[in-house]
């Protein structure tokens, strides 16, 4: 046989075998595609953040299409508007998002927090605490080498002053940075509200925290008879508000003799 | 006793001293695409492991019984190409089909081994070697440990070089190129090493 028309008829026999098996493989072994669940997915974000509570977006829209869940309002940084989409694809009654953002509970800024040593290991706080609890003399605040920077996916925390600064605009509310930070004093605050908060999470004695830190809170309960609501206790020798209760009339921050109570409103 | 001193010399000589990414420098996407984390460079390397054991074992009749028979053997290249793609697509299906969790994790890096040269390399390897059937099977599972190796290595350096203060201009690619040239200098070192112990 004329060997080129051999090489011609060889080629495309194993070409047409290839396609032929190929096409009858993937009618035989088809595997049912949810489509539910991809037009579920279609309107979450994408961000893979797990703020919903499963392994990422893919997750979540399959989780809802079978009915492991029913919330629609699971996805933070979706919102309110993916909360709809995903009711109007499934037929569930579209559940209210409430918008938060992440704050940083600490204000130990350069010049205010006593430093304990001169730190040059690891670029990473998870790295620093374990030396003594971190450079700052005070182990429970903001050690800032980054650790929730590098988490965040949408460029929202920076360092500023020595201490991890959320900016509210960009937070999206997928909580990675309460994850990492290794001292877990980041915290999620409601948006839209003035609410006053303890920018303070030391739990030493107020003569300890007066010598680590001149922000810090010193457990004075001065706060906590300011507060006409009951809202605020301090507990450990730290002031928590309790958001429910408050409702940021701001007289706990008027008397705080450190200034640590703050009124913030995210907006 | 001959044959399989044969084969441990043809084993260890794919790992070590002819390492594919390091010493041929074949499959070099996805050493530096692939290698930022462990796990995900564990995975692709047991895929490609998987992936060059198969194509050795279709290939090699097809090479013996259709090309070289009808002397076409200048064919081997693009029928190698469309048996390895035809294959990895099979896989995949069956995978998808059979495995779920496998096929999710490896994702992505099953079809990129399609187009991975270090697979195209090893059989045409085999038949440039003139290895029998056995033989071209452990050259393919060698090929493929020494690509698992030196993803695991250079996941380890490329580890170490995330927390390192790089010179701003060396930063990202540059340094990884830098990186993965002193590994692979480090394993000229073996050269001749599996020649003497078997000599």
């Amino acid at each position: 046989m004329n060997p080129i028309l051999l090489a011609v008829l060889i080629v495309s026999v194993i070409g047409l075998i290839a396609g032929l098996g190929l096409a009858v493989a993937s009618i035989v072994m088809a595997v049912p595609v949810d489509k539910k669940a991809e037009a579920i997915r279609e309107c979450l974000p994408g961000a893979n953040c797990g703020a919903c509570g499963f392994s990422g977006c893919d997750g979540y829209a399959s989780a809802l299409s079978k009915g492991i869940t029913t919330n629609t309002a699971l996805c933070a940084p979706g919102g309110n508007d993916t909360s709809k989409a995903i009711a109007e694809v499934t037929g569930l009654s579209a559940g209210e998002v409430a918008p938060s953002a992440a704050v940083v509970m600490c204000q130990g800024f350069c010049g205010k927090a006593e430093i304990k040593m001169q730190y040059n290991g690891v670029e990473s706080c998870q790295m620093a605490k374990q030396l003594f609890g971190g450079p700052k003399e005070c182990i429970y605040g903001c050690i800032g080498l980054g650790d929730c920077v590098r988490a965040c996916p949408y460029e929202a925390i920076h360092i500023c002053d020595g201490v991890a600064r959320v900016n509210p605009a960009m937070c999206k509310a997928c909580k990675q940075c309460l994850k990492t930070c290794p001292n877990h004093i980041i915290k999620m605050m409601p948006l839209h509200e003035a609410k006053a908060t303890n920018l303070c999470s030391n739990h030493d004695k107020g003569a300890i925290t007066r010598k680590e830190c001149a922000n810090g809170c010193i457990g004075c309960m001065k706060c906590v008879k300011a507060c006409e609501f009951g809202a605020v206790e301090v507990k450990d020798f730290c002031a928590k508000v309790d958001y429910s209760k408050c409702t940021g009339c701001g007289k706990c921050t008027e008397t705080c003799p450190v200034k640590c109570i703050n009124l913030i409103t995210l907006d | 006793m001959e044959m399989t001193k044969g084969l441990l010399s043809i084993l260890l000589t794919m790992i070590l001293t002819q390492n594919f990414v390091l010493a041929r420098f074949l499959g070099i996407c996805p050493f530096l695409g692939v290698s930022k984390k462990l796990n995900t460079a564990v995975g692709m390397s047991l895929a490609v492991i998987f992936v060059m054991a198969l194509a050795t074992a279709v290939t090699y009749p097809i090479n013996k019984y259709l090309l070289v028979a009808n002397n076409l053997e200048y064919l081997q290249t693009i029928v190698f190409i469309l048996v390895i793609a035809a294959l990895v697509q099979m896989v995949e299906i069956v995978l998808k089909k059979y495995i779920p969790s496998l096929y999710n994790a490896l994702g992505i890096y099953l079809p990129l081994i399609t187009t991975n040269c270090a697979v195209l390399g090893v059989v045409t390897l085999n038949v440039d070697n003139g290895y029998n059937f056995l033989q071209s099977l452990v050259c393919a599972i060698g090929g493929g440990v020494g690509f698992l190796i030196a993803m695991v290595m250079f996941a380890g350096v490329r580890s170490r070089l995330e927390s390192c203060d790089i010179p701003k201009f060396l930063k990202g690619l540059p340094i990884t190129l830098v990186a993965a040239s002193l590994v692979s200098l480090s394993f000229l070192g073996f050269a001749g090493v599996v020649e003497k112990i078997f000599a």
